[in-house]
């Protein structure tokens, strides 16, 4: 990974409360790939979703998702097809990280894929690939969690690394 | 543009050590990462090495996935900060791990790490590690120093290398 100006972040939160969701819209489009970074942990055991699209969120299923991954005990590998949802965590994000580095992410001929690394230390640890078959262009991402809640002190960053 | 991706500090070892230490790390970043790239004087292909945060080497637990070029497994070991490359490994081979380290400086949350560590030597024995860490003592604390330890009873060798780089999130 290069280092200097090619990394910069476009934006970042960290929550002041607990919330369900956090939302990057209008994502700029003039880097190569995007990398975002989730740090903090959940009320309650849940998986992290992601959902990516043009404007808004894709919830059709056009999402797959193929899983390497390791319980401790146990190596696995699995996938997923034609889901409304990516899983950037599975299962017991508790003082957890998620890095995901979205690839080609503002070309419109291509569908997407994502690498993601999970490290739930209490749980899994993996890296998986997502693939979102659409070939827009990605300017809004959400994160999200659905029986449970994003702690406080939970923190979301999203940057854009540059080819040129 | 802003400069978020930025090296802290460099070390490359000119003798042999059991460990190496980044201390006063500044409070300034979002998130750390340590890249190293290490051999080691054991007498092995390739083994443990471990990661410590402000001299603790308490309150550490890992799972890990692996692969050895011949089966996976996962497993569990506290502190664990990647494969070594060791002794009996093809002569000049050294390991590339990535150990990142987000939101290192809060004082109220336990510390998670990602660990990408590979040990390739062109023969039946290499490895590739994952690795998810976490750092949860009773109080908690920004982290101020990172240290990377061989396994017991070995040294990183002349040559080994480890930068440290911190990333901002604006």
């Amino acid at each position: 990974m290069a280092a200097g100006s090619t990394y910069t972040p476009l934006a970042n939160t960290t929550l002041a409360s607990t919330q369900t969701e956090v939302n990057f819209t209008s994502i700029s489009q003039i880097y190569t790939d995007l990398v975002l970074v989730v740090a903090g942990s959940t009320t309650s055991a849940t998986s992290l979703f992601m959902r990516v699209g043009n404007g808004s969120v894709d919830t059709a299923s056009n999402y797959s998702v193929t899983r390497l991954y390791g319980s401790g005990s146990a190596a696995s590998s699995d996938n997923l097809t034609s889901q409304d949802v990516m899983y950037i965590s599975t299962g017991n994000f508790t003082t957890a990280n998620t890095i995901v580095n979205l690839q080609n992410y503002s070309n419109t001929t291509t569908y997407k894929t994502m690498i993601y690394r999970l490290n739930m230390p209490a749980a899994f640890v993996g890296a998986n690939v997502n693939l979102w078959r659409s070939t827009s262009a990605i300017n809004t991402i959400k994160v999200y969690v659905t029986s449970s809640t994003l702690t406080v002190g939970s923190t979301f960053t999203l940057y854009g690394i540059a080819a040129a | 543009m802003a400069n978020t991706y930025t090296l802290i500090e460099a070390k490359t070892l000119a003798s042999a050590v059991a460990s190496v230490t980044f201390s006063s790390i500044p409070q300034t970043y979002t998130d750390i990462k340590c890249v190293f790239s290490v051999r080691t004087d054991r007498s092995s292909f390739g083994s443990y090495c471990f990661v410590s945060f402000n001299g603790s080497s308490s309150n550490f637990s890992a799972r890990f996935i692996g692969g050895d070029g011949s089966s996976a497994a996962s497993g569990t070991q506290s502190q664990l900060a990647g494969i070594e490359t060791d002794a009996n490994a093809t002569a000049n081979t050294f390991n590339n791990t990535e150990l990142y380290v987000p939101n290192y400086i809060s004082t109220t949350n336990a510390k998670s790490y990602s660990v990408d560590s590979v040990s390739e030597n062109n023969g039946s024995t290499a490895f590739d590690y994952l690795v998810a860490g976490l750092w949860n003592p009773a109080t908690q604390a920004a982290i101020t120093s990172l240290g990377i330890t061989a396994e017991a009873g070995a040294n990183f060798v002349s040559g080994s290398t480890f930068y440290l780089y911190g990333i901002s999130n604006s």
